[in-house]
């Protein structure tokens, strides 16, 4: 009897978390389709962004995780193969490395907002303007690079990690057999490990996109506008981004009653985004477990 | 030949100099962000502006003809917050966590573990703004506060933001006890729960010990949620119905629009050394508990 209860109760704190997150998501689903339409994602905000559409946030997101993907993606697969494939698994170095990452992993987002200011736009960028621009102001001010590269590092533990994940499933017969033909460690990597674990480095970049899209504090003072009546095109401009406009919209809006039905739509395709991308990850993660629990 | 093998060195050099990349971010991390505060301790001028018995009063008001830089109450926001999220999250992530490990059917907690993912995936900012627009009323009427926007309000967006992070850690620790102390348990006569309350999870103590300090360093960082939803008054109270202002949301809040290089600007980096070191420490704590229950029990399994 005693026994039933508690299993019982251990099911419904399960049911709890899934009912709320059930409704979250409807409740945003729900007061979010109104609104969506092509006009609202194509078009620019008007009427101090009482209407209009969010094209120019959403270009501002793709634009800074595309950036991001760029500076993480290889820092983060060299670094996992480097954790997995080339280092002593006992070496000093790759607990350091590891700790590092657990580490960077648990900083709070709004400390990489600082770091990005006092190091990419104060220490980087001034350098950058003094070094090449004598001194004038192109580089030492809050511009879309400097918030790629402060996302970057922000994101760079979960590619570090899924793609370290992802290289520890390939099968070690796999590994060695490679080896025992004669191929060379970096043939080897080139055309045996790195193509079995495609599928898993993936996955990470795919996460770290979604969590990137969604961070707000790290861009805040790296970069983000309020408006902009143009689309960044130099690394050195500012951008509009998603998450941003929500907070922005949501409390700074000198109407908050008018912008509410797009705030709603905005924060609909924020989390369509962020959704469509971790699902995506979880699915390739599955098929990557499977596709090795077969081989075996 | 020769070719080849200078491009193997160089790609292992490659992948080894990377690696410093981590380790790097971390240092400057730290160095970057404490050489913005640093002349708070060393500048005449800073010293005069900031002063430091200042500190410890109860009124933080830094624009003003003469600032006042008091960080009680912001320690106390954030205390609270983080408390309410903890309060809120603890029970229902440990509880479902053994669900999932324990007595939930294979498949069964094969299909949940991606939900919670899901749950950890929404942004912050999200998280925040649902606090902000439905959430507060609820909590409002529910408990007949007279500021819409108060601790409680946070603090319960805050732990769905806490709440994966503790389950993960937690599911992970009962994972790693290994499967012959279940079934010594089940054939000593043990019920299901009595297995898993009185074997398992004293096992994985560690590592729900683990959970807790890695979601509260969690839940003192998080920016978005309580700068949305807290009200961010910086108010001196017990009360949870009060509102909050926390030591992440003041720094984003007042980060833009304060004066570059003047004392405010440096203090607000100096609060964010004081976050970082913070969960540093607990980041520190936690992942130590993570290797104690590994290696005890997988070194006895």
């Amino acid at each position: 009897m005693k026994d039933k209860l508690f299993v019982g109760l251990s099911a419904a704190a399960m049911l709890v978390i899934l009912a709320m997150l059930a409704v979250i998501l409807g409740n945003i689903f729900w007061f979010g389709k109104d609104m969506l339409s092509w006009e609202f994602i194509s078009a620019k905000p008007t009427m101090g962004m009482t209407e209009g559409g969010i094209f120019p946030a959403i270009f501002g997101t793709v634009a800074l995780v595309f950036l991001m993907t760029i500076a993480v993606m290889p820092a983060g697969v060299l670094t996992a193969i480097y954790l997995e494939e080339y280092a002593r698994a006992d070496s000093k170095m790759v607990k350091i490395v590891q700790q590092a990452v657990a580490n960077l992993a648990g900083v709070p987002s709004i400390v990489f907002g600082l770091f990005g200011l006092g190091f990419f736009v104060n220490f980087v960028g001034r350098g950058v303007d003094g070094f090449f621009f004598g001194g004038e102001l192109y580089y030492g001010q809050p511009a879309i690079i400097w918030a790629a590269a402060t996302l970057a590092l922000l994101t760079l533990p979960v590619v570090i990690v899924t793609t370290s994940e992802a290289l520890r499933a390939v099968p070690r017969e796999i590994k060695e057999g490679g080896l025992a033909l004669g191929a060379t460690r970096l043939q080897n990597l080139r055309r045996i490990i790195v193509p079995s674990a495609l599928p898993g480095i993936l996955t990470g970049v795919i996460l770290a996109v979604s969590r990137g899209a969604g961070e707000v504090a790290p861009i805040m003072f790296t970069g983000a506008a309020y408006f902009l009546p143009y689309l960044p095109t130099k690394p050195n401009d500012q951008f509009m981004e998603l998450g941003y406009h929500v907070y922005v919209m949501a409390t700074q809006s000198p109407d908050v009653e008018a912008t509410k039905p797009i705030l709603y739509s905005t924060v609909f395709v924020l989390l369509a985004l962020t959704f469509l991308l971790n699902l995506l990850a979880i699915y390739l993660r599955a098929r990557l477990r499977k596709r090795f629990a077969e081989g075996r | 030949m020769g070719k080849k093998k200078l491009v193997e060195r160089g790609v292992e050099l490659l992948v080894y100099l990377s690696s410093w990349v981590s380790i790097l971010g971390i240092v400057f991390l730290f160095i970057f962000i404490g050489k913005e505060a640093f002349p708070l301790l060393t500048d005449p001028r800073m010293k005069e502006e900031v002063q430091f018995s200042q500190l410890w009063s109860t009124i933080w008001q830094p624009v003003s003809d003469h600032p006042k830089f008091g960080l009680v109450p912001l320690f106390i926001g954030t205390l609270k917050a983080s408390f309410v999220a903890m309060l809120f999250a603890t029970p229902l992530a440990i509880l479902a966590a053994i669900f999932t490990s324990e007595f939930a059917p294979p498949r069964l907690g094969r299909a949940i573990k991606p939900v919670v993912e899901l749950l950890a995936g929404i942004p912050s900012v999200v998280l925040g703004f649902f606090a902000l627009v439905v959430l507060a009323t609820w909590v409002q009427e529910l408990f007949g506060f007279t500021m819409r926007l108060n601790a409680t309000a946070a603090g319960i967006a805050l732990g769905l933001a806490v709440l994966p992070i503790i389950y993960t850690v937690t599911e992970d620790a009962l994972a790693t006890v290994p499967k012959a102390f279940r079934e010594a348990s089940l054939s000593l006569g043990a019920t299901p729960w009595q297995t898993a309350f009185k074997v398992v999870l004293p096992a994985a103590l560690p590592g729900i010990f683990a959970a807790l300090v890695l979601g509260f360093g969690r839940a003192v960082g998080e920016t978005m949620i309580v700068l949305m939803a807290s009200g961010n008054a910086s108010i001196v109270s017990a009360s949870l119905g009060d509102s909050i202002r926390t030591l992440s949301a003041t720094i984003a809040a007042e980060l833009a629009e304060v004066v570059f290089g003047d004392g405010h600007y440096r203090l607000l980096f100096g609060l964010g050394v004081l976050l970082f070191s913070f969960t540093f420490v607990l980041n520190l704590v936690g992942s130590w508990y993570i290797q104690r229950v590994k290696k005890r029990l997988l070194g006895a399994a």
